[in-house]
């Protein structure tokens, strides 16, 4: 009760002091104005993209993960990452009970990133005003990344750094684009994203699923339609007849290789069905998270062979030590990118 | 006789038009070539892409829907005859709660497709043995009613437990998964998913089939059936075990699709009337048709899959009413 009655008083004034002209007003993505206290050394995250955007950002910062990584994510986290507790999912149905923990742990922030619509705003606003705690909504999607880092920077008076990570994130991506536009549209690969038990989940057109194939402009087969996961018939999947087939489950990518009702596909007669690296995010996926910079470029040289000859072996390397804050070896590169004999 | 031809016409029509149609475009010549070809031992003289498509995964596909409507109708019959109540499905002891338990879990320990499978037919043979259990240690003047009550805890106690997997599940990668499968799908059907499909349906259609005269007086209340000198226990044991072989092979291949147990043996009653021997093939024939039409609008119509168990219910739902409208007359 009285951990609960300090941290209720800890809000309280944060949010007295968040009323004085000298706290940091900042706007959220949703447009709300977040009244950041001055000193920002604690901060929850309501779901896995926050805590994985926070985690390359300032991991000193994270108060604890929504789930806590598996043991062979955490070879490639930096030391202490995984000591951090689980304290579970604030976004969605059914965690109220969940603001206790919360304010036990004393934040000084709440930090949610993903789809920004009515319910998480007034979610938001909800968690905001019964636990007396600053809660920003951040955009999620991948093009607004960098922009999503300035922001960080901002709640977290760390605004230099913030630009620093904005920069490469910007840097990054027109590299990237600046060589994808030159391409003709014919050349780009028609490429089916399968998912699930047997394959054939996929992400129709603007689902979050297949963000960056899109982004880097090749053509979702099941793209026509707009709309989330859904499954399809391997007679459609051979209808679209792909050239590229890009999938995130390890036993998918050799069944598909030797499937007989698979064969007649393009992508498998060709040899272009990859298997996208996983450690210690999604590079492709999800979480739907600043995780997929790295997995821009795996997926740019899949896509795009012949414009991204260099290793990316180095840039990997480059991107674990200023996002996920270790040094990998050789042999642990090359076990991600799945590239070793 | 009309009955059982107007069953065999529904199935007859349905697999012709869903050998014709399909998302992979398959002229209706390549068809036959290919259907010919496979009957007759000859190569076939189309395009090899077409001929793949009609032998991996248009055909598979047609054989496993007519096999699972017919095997999840005659379940359905015979728990209908056996529990004395129309509105029986063949799920009513826990035999697809069990399997959707098994194939969560499955997904959840990112098995195989295989072992997904396996482990949602052992989770239907299991919750219908554990409800058999509690049925037969518990004495009471009634049995079946017993039986069906333990059924329902069961069931809500398994509905529970996918519940709980779900809520542990990964939301980006297993939570769908699961959702998709708990709606039911052919879309994965293959060739080697009919093997193990075969052995447990045709086993127990099989045994339904050669005891369906006597579900007839199984359907009687115990002390009849027991003066007209029937093994009542035995022969319950025998129609609950076959059923549930059938239901829980259906659902490990397909999902959880509702509706069919229970629709079905209803329009096969108003074909064929009441009495089992013939109720129970024209339900064999009008299941399996009921279903390909199903599975055929659901692999057509769009790009995307439309679960089964949504298209189903959609038909299911007003048939439901209607026979809940009308259940005293035909039934008392």
């Amino acid at each position: 009760m009285i951990v609960h009655r300090r941290a209720l008083l800890t809000g309280i004034s944060a949010t007295v002091f968040a009323r004085s002209a000298r706290a940091a007003e900042v706007t959220d993505d949703a447009s709300r104005i977040v009244a950041v206290p001055d000193k920002v050394e604690r901060i929850f995250v309501a779901g896995p993209p926050a805590a994985t955007l926070l985690y390359t950002f300032a991991p000193e910062l994270l108060l604890g993960w929504t789930r806590k990584p598996e043991p062979a994510q955490c070879e490639f986290l930096g030391s202490g990452a995984c000591d951090k507790p689980e304290v579970g999912r604030l976004t969605g149905r059914g965690n109220t009970t969940d603001l206790e923990t919360l304010l036990k742990l004393k934040p000084d922030l709440i930090l949610d990133v993903g789809t920004i619509n009515n319910t998480y705003v007034s979610l938001a606003n909800q968690v905001q005003q019964q636990a007396g705690i600053p809660y920003a909504l951040l955009n999620g999607r991948f093009d607004a990344c960098a922009e999503t880092y300035r922001k960080l920077g901002a709640l977290t008076h760390r605004e230099a750094q913030g630009e620093e990570f904005a920069r490469y994130a910007e840097r990054t991506i027109a590299t990237i684009k600046s060589r994808i536009d030159r391409i003709p549209d014919a050349q780009r690969p028609r490429v089916y994203y399968g998912r699930g038990p047997s394959g054939l989940e996929t992400g129709q057109g603007g689902s979050i699923n297949v963000e960056t194939i899109e982004f880097l402009g090749a053509h979702n087969v099941a793209g026509e339609r707009k709309g989330g996961m859904a499954t399809v018939s391997l007679e459609q999947v051979l209808a679209w007849n792909p050239e590229v087939i890009i999938t995130i489950e390890p036993a998918l990518a050799p069944s598909i290789k030797t499937d007989a009702a698979w064969a007649p596909i393009k992508a498998v007669q060709t040899g272009r069905v990859y298997l996208s690296p996983g450690l210690p995010f999604g590079w492709v996926d999800f979480p739907p998270s600043v995780n997929r910079l790295i997995g821009l470029w795996w997926l740019a040289k899949v896509l795009y062979p012949d414009q991204f000859p260099e290793d990316l072996r180095p840039i990997a390397r480059d991107f674990f030590q200023r996002f996920y804050h270790i040094s990998p070896t050789d042999t642990q590169i090359d076990t991600v990118l799945g590239t070793h004999a | 006789m009309a009955g059982e031809f107007a069953a065999l016409a529904v199935l007859v029509i349905a697999l012709l038009i869903a050998f014709a149609v399909g998302r992979y475009p398959i002229s209706p010549g390549d068809v036959v070539g290919v259907l010919a070809a496979k009957l007759t031992g000859r190569p076939p003289d189309v395009p090899a892409a077409a001929a793949d498509v009609i032998l991996h995964v248009r055909g598979p596909r047609v054989l496993a829907a007519v096999m699972i409507g017919a095997a999840l109708a005659v379940a359905g019959t015979a728990f209908q005859g056996l529990f004395r109540n129309p509105l029986v499905s063949p799920d009513l002891l826990g035999a697809s709660s069990g399997a959707a338990l098994g194939a969560v879990l499955g997904i959840y320990f990112s098995l195989d497709v295989f072992a997904i499978q396996a482990l949602a037919f052992l989770g239907g043979v299991l919750a219908v043995a554990a409800v058999y259990a509690i049925g037969s240690v518990v004495r009471a003047r009634d049995p079946v009613l017993v039986l069906v009550l333990a059924g329902v805890v069961i069931g809500a106690l398994l509905g529970a437990g996918v519940g709980l997997v779900k809520y542990l599940a990964d939301p980006y990668n297993q939570l769908p998964a699961m959702t998709f499968w708990l709606l039911g799908s052919l879309a994965a059907s293959s060739p080697s998913d009919l093997i193990p499909l075969f052995g447990p349906v045709a086993l127990g259609t099989l045994i339904l089939a050669a005891l369906r005269w006597r579900i007839n007086v199984l359907s009687l209340p115990d002390e009849e059936a027991r003066a007209l000198g029937l093994p009542v226990l035995p022969l319950r044991i025998a129609v609950i075990a076959a059923a549930t072989l059938v239901t829980s092979a259906s659902v490990a291949t397909a999902g959880i699709i509702g509706w069919v147990g229970l629709v079905v043996p209803h329009i096969a009653r108003t074909l064929v009337g009441p009495d089992f021997g013939r109720l129970v093939p024209a339900a064999a024939l009008l299941g399996g048709g009921f279903l390909l039409v199903i599975d055929t609008i659901a692999r057509t119509v769009s790009p995307v899959e439309i679960p089964l168990g949504i298209l189903t219910a959609f038909v299911g739902t007003p048939f439901f009413i209607w026979l809940l409208a009308g259940v005293s007359k035909t039934w008392s």
